[in-house]
């Protein structure tokens, strides 16, 4: 009975389950993204002021959807498709309980559709928070708690991968290393979707009138469990996905399995403690709570994401100058594939991530300077750099990677997919930086209107406020045609593109399987352990990659200049001399 | 395959990389970590909040 099928061009094992669940998964995350993307069009085009479409019903209606839709559903199936892919194909072993993976994607839809048809009824625009005392109609919960458990047995099933992997010695060793990032990911996920039970739980019961009251305070010290943890599953499975484009770009090896693997450790220990923030200046909570919380624990979490932003592009430099490229600092850059979109996409989210995202969000976390920002636009400002440009275009990165592998179609149109990532860097990265100047000025997030027409507490934002929101406007239309792009590559692609296997028909790119002459493979070739790196066993690793050395000193440079301003600017919003 | 002249002896896999290699340890480790700083000692904050009079 065989049941791999070996891709030809990639040497990737697909098993035949795993393969189909993969595709399932990928398409819900792109069909979620593209009503997140609709969305984004009504809230951005609020947001700035002069043209401020919608009235503030439909806005909050809208915003709940883009946030519900990107945040978690897009995020979340794309990356069940990741784990069963660093599960089952990359330790080349069949999946465990493809049945319960089937019932899993299957609450998951059920719930997503729940939700989405909870909010477009109009009487459940809470946001994705959905903070109590608000209250949305049950469903909105049910949905949630069912899209999650279906998401926790994807977590088992992958877990019962690694299982059967082991038993059945497919590999040598140790798991790769992006199988343990994405086991990170994983953990980081069971904890999320437990906090997430502990609370929705109760506020669904509370949504039918079983349960009377729901401590506000309560309900944000649980939510933000799961609110924030689940951010720092993205994380742990983009950085896995970095891992493994530079690996398959580059034939990159990590300059150090062991620091590599101790620091998805220290994410695994500290990155969910990191909630706190999120709680920073609410009262009755103790400064020792949060402090601990947030400094000693977080600033361990952000030591394990330098070292990921270093050693990702440092082995990436060591393989570009073992190939010859070593001239000056750069060459091994300035001379990779820029005009292939695995490798921009994958190479742009890395570098938002880390500058912007990951510098925002230090300076954020910090609870005396949060003051100055706390509530305002900076902060989304600050998780579309993690998580719309961090995650999501790794996610991107890694589709275009997987069209042609696990979908076997061509690219459709392969000159807008070379210029998308382009497109949707430069959109976000203008929405975002005039966001966080924006934001800086006070504007507050999730607000329909900066003028407070009519408004019995009013506050006059100064004219550049506007202009920043004007300007974020238009980066963030163009970010949404970078979106729209990679929606038309992907459902062309599936559709249209043309077909690098005969059986490759519509209804294989929605999940069924290529014809049964492709699974000609019983058991796979076990994965074998590479041979030891001779810059391991020296430890001199940091020199190995001068370019790399240099950007690591701009970012700590820029970090400080800025974290230094911010307080700077907390002394004179605050004068206390 | 290893570069040595002579066949490698099995190295005895260290501490560190064993507790790596059990995915059931790194599981319950980061799910106690969080449930007790962050979840318990949260909880019990607010739960010691005085009831206002
Ligand atoms: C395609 C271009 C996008 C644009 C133009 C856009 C624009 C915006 C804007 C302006 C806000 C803030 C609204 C406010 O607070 O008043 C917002 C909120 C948000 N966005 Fe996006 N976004 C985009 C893509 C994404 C992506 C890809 C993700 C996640 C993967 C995402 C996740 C969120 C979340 C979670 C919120 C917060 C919602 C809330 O406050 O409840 N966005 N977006
Ligand atoms: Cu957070």
């Amino acid at each position: 009975m065989a049941r791999f099928r070996v891709c030809p061009d990639a040497g990737f094992y697909f098993d035949k389950s795993a393969e189909s669940l993969m595709k399932v998964n990928a398409v819900a995350g792109v069909v979620s993204l593209l009503v997140a993307g609709i969305m984004a069009v009504g809230v951005i085009l609020t947001r700035w002021q002069e043209v401020h479409l919608l009235p503030a019903d439909l806005f909050y209606q809208a915003l709940t959807l883009h946030g519900i839709n990107a945040l978690i559903f897009w995020i979340i199936f794309f990356e069940i498709a990741i784990l069963y892919f660093a599960s089952s194909t990359l330790l080349r072993c069949r999946l465990a309980a493809p049945r319960w993976a089937w019932f899993g994607f299957l609450l998951m839809v059920i719930g997503a559709v729940m939700n989405n048809v909870a909010v477009f009824q109009g009487k459940s625009s809470v946001m994705m928070t959905s903070y109590a005392p608000m209250q949305a109609e049950p469903h909105f919960y049910l949905g949630l708690i069912l899209f999650a458990v279906g998401a926790l047995i994807g977590c088992f099933v992958f877990l019962g991968t690694l299982v059967l992997a082991k038993d059945d010695k497919t590999y040598e060793g140790s798991v790769p290393l992006v199988t343990f990032g994405a086991l990170t990911a994983c953990i980081i996920a069971v904890f999320t979707i437990a906090s997430g039970a502990i609370i929705l739980i109760p506020t669904y019961l509370w949504s039918i009138g079983y349960i009377n009251h729901i401590d506000a305070e309560m309900y944000r010290l649980v939510w933000w469990g799961m609110g924030h943890s689940s951010q720092q599953i993205n994380v742990a499975a983009h950085v896995s996905i970095w891992y493994l484009l530079a690996g398959i770009l580059f034939g990159a090896r990590p300059m150090s399995e062991k620091v590599s693997r101790g620091a998805f450790l220290l994410y695994i220990l500290f990155l969910q403690l990191a909630s706190a923030h999120h709680i920073l200046v609410d009262p009755g909570i103790s400064s020792e709570w949060k402090v601990f919380n947030t400094s000693y624990a977080m600033y361990l979490a952000v030591l394990a994401s330098m070292i990921h932003g270093l050693t990702v592009p440092g082995s990436m430099e060591v393989a570009q100058r073992a190939k010859g490229l070593t001239k000056g600092l750069f060459e091994w850059l300035r001379k990779a594939p820029w005009s292939n979109p695995v490798f921009s996409g994958f190479f742009f989210s890395l570098i938002i991530f880390g500058f912007i995202g990951g510098i925002t969000g230090v300076v954020m976390g910090t609870e005396q300077i949060n003051l100055i920002i706390h509530n305002t636009i900076y902060v989304p400002a600050h998780f579309h750099a993690t998580v719309a440009v961090g995650t999501t275009l790794a996610f991107m990165a890694l589709t275009y990677l997987l069209i042609p592998v696990l979908f076997r179609r061509e690219l459709f149109l392969p000159q807008i997919a070379k210029l998308q990532p382009y497109v949707f860097s430069a959109g976000m990265t203008l929405m975002i930086l005039f966001m966080l100047g924006a934001g800086t000025l006070g504007v507050s997030r999730r607000h329909w209107d900066m003028d407070f027409t009519g408004a019995a507490l009013s506050f006059e934002y100064p004219g550049t406020a506007y202009v920043m929101m004007a300007i974020a406007g238009i980066g963030g239309v163009l970010a949404i045609v970078g979106g729209a792009m990679y929606v038309i590559v992907t459902v062309g692609s599936l559709v249209l593109g043309k077909k690098l296997d005969a059986s490759a028909g519509l209804l294989q790119s929605f999940g069924l399987s290529l014809s049964p002459g492709n699974y000609n493979v019983e058991i796979a070739e076990p994965l074998l352990m590479a041979p030891k790196l001779t810059v391991e066993e020296h430890g001199s690793a940091g020199f190995e990659a001068p370019g790399t050395f240099v950007l690591a000193m701009a970012l700590l440079v820029c970090f400080v200049v800025y974290y230094f301003i911010n307080w700077d600017y907390l002394a004179s919003v605050w004068p206390l001399s | 395959m290893p570069q040595d002249d002579n066949p490698p002896k099995p190295e005895p896999v260290p501490f560190f990389q064993r507790m790596l290699d059990n995915p059931f340890l790194l599981l319950f480790i980061g799910v106690v970590v969080p449930t007790v700083f962050y979840i318990l000692w949260g909880i019990m904050e607010i739960a010691t909040i005085p009831v206002a009079p």
